[in-house]
């Protein structure tokens, strides 16, 4: 039991996709400027990551491995599709605002990664869970940044106002830069940079020093 | 037989395809009509909003919108025309026989081609009155075709609103167009000049409530020319010759 449970909480902090793994980052950007799209997406991608992960681990002793990738990519592809279809027909409003970005679950890093890196080796059941880890780990960062980004860039949280905005009459001024996927870059910088600070074994080791700039340029002697 | 065998191989991935694509194809095809009916809600409710005829709260739109009158028309003459069912304008855009390529003097909305025919929405109010005249519009912005509805009243010159209901500028800059305080400058405003030329104007820097042309000018939005520009030109192509000029000179003629 304790493994099942290590398999699922440990993506939310210990092994965090966004956070640890640096994938998923795109979807992480675009999604995150208001937390209803947001937690739609959270939903979204865990549920594709738990049953695509599912699914292959059925059929990993079956799949021949030259046509592996094609395979999970197929199962993947289908679930996004349905997922799809369901928020267009049951939260038409939000599959607007999400677009394309639905879609482009299928080249989620997260849900490929977890494929082809657990779901290939282990049982269904290990596999579901270990999707769903996954999917709570992006979702636990994605929805940090959704209430960061509303929050200072529109004042708001759902949608309902939270700080009054000087337009309306009230204090606050908000930081347009907050609603720009560019916003989400610093804020996921500044989530590693906390992460790995409190968990100082998620340093990576430096790959190479740059040595001290100690030769002078050669035209500054002619002077 | 190893995993590995050709036939193995195309074997399971005959398999998995025939699997996915029933269960692809069961969920659009279950879901569709439920899609459509969404599609359709969200249509009337952009068309109600930009007409003003929606209140505020949970509104039965179907009911509201049964109210409104749609009508079809040949855009070049302005006159009203009967069309098989099944009416789609931006299909009918797309099809030779059906539309009109134009050149890039007079697309300034840069949709280049646009349906022979368009479809037009009327309110009447308790007396059988026109109240309320709706066009569909749509132009470039900066990333996107806007698609909106312009309401105007029945002297086919003063706006109630404009609304638009599909587009992809940048969220915070270009997507205040859906901005409800800036939505609600045009109400009032008038979209012909005396000389019955389109004068609608955006302006940057703010209107001069003072100067006379103020009536035809609304702000632009911050930090969004381009899409600024974009509604502009979108409103003078279809106000102007090549859009529903004729039909609107009609109705400003008091012929319809």
């Amino acid at each position: 039991m304790s493994e099942t449970k290590k398999i699922l909480l440990d993506p939310v902090i210990e092994n965090n996709p966004i956070g640890l793994q640096i994938l998923g980052v795109c979807s992480a950007l675009a999604v995150t400027s208001n937390l209803n799209t947001t937690i739609i997406m959270c939903v979204a991608l865990t549920l594709v990551t738990a049953f695509s992960s599912l699914f292959i681990s059925i059929v990993r002793n079956q799949i021949p491995s030259s046509i592996r990738i094609i395979v999970q990519m197929t199962i993947i592809a289908s679930l996004v599709i349905v997922v799809d279809q369901v928020l267009k027909a049951y939260a038409y409003s939000s599959s607007k605002q999400l677009s394309v970005f639905v879609g482009l679950i299928i080249t989620n890093c997260i849900v490929m990664g977890r494929a082809e890196a657990f779901a290939m080796k282990n049982g269904p059941v290990l596999s579901f869970v270990d999707g769903i880890g996954n999917g709570l780990g992006y979702s636990v960062v994605l929805l940090l940044l959704g209430f960061c980004r509303e929050l200072l860039g529109s004042g708001k949280l759902f949608g309902i106002e939270v700080l009054p905005l000087v337009a309306d009459g009230g204090w606050y001024l908000p930081n347009g830069l907050m609603l720009l996927p560019p916003s989400a870059f610093f804020l996921i910088g500044l989530f590693i940079w906390a992460l790995r600070a409190w968990k100082t074994d998620q340093k990576e080791v430096s790959e190479y020093v740059i040595a001290p700039n100690t030769r002078r340029l050669p035209h500054s002697e002619a002077h | 037989m190893s995993n590995d065998s050709t036939s193995k191989t195309l074997g399971v991935a005959l398999l998995l395809c025939v699997v996915c694509s029933v269960v692809v194809s069961t969920a659009a095809v279950v879901l569709k009509p439920i899609q459509v009916q969404n599609k359709l809600l969200d249509k009337k409710q952009n068309i109600l909003s930009a007409a003003g005829l929606l209140g505020k709260g949970d509104v039965d739109i179907d009911a509201l919108f049964a109210k409104i009158e749609i009508k079809y028309v040949e855009i070049a003459s302005g006159n009203f025309v009967d069309v098989p069912e099944g009416f789609d304008q931006r299909k009918l855009a797309k099809d030779p026989s059906a539309n009109i390529v134009l050149d890039s003097q007079t697309d300034i909305a840069s949709i280049k081609r646009q349906s022979k025919i368009a479809e037009i929405y009327l309110a009447r109010d308790s007396s059988g009155q026109l109240e309320r005249i709706i066009l569909p519009v749509h132009g470039y912005g900066l990333w996107s075709t806007l698609y909106g509805f312009l309401a105007l009243e029945a002297d086919a010159n003063t706006v109630i609103g404009l609304g638009f209901y599909d587009h992809g500028e940048t969220p915070g800059l270009g997507g205040e167009v859906d901005n409800p305080k800036w939505k609600g400058i045009w109400p009032g405003k008038k979209v012909f000049g005396d000389d019955g030329g389109v004068s609608v104007q955006l302006v940057k820097g703010g209107v001069n409530k003072e100067r006379p042309e103020a009536v035809h000018q609304v702000d632009s939005l911050s930090g969004a020319t381009i899409t600024s520009r974009g509604v502009e030109n979108l409103l003078k192509f279809w106000l102007g010759e090549n859009g529903f000029g004729p039909l609107l000179t009609k109705f400003q003629a008091g012929e319809v």
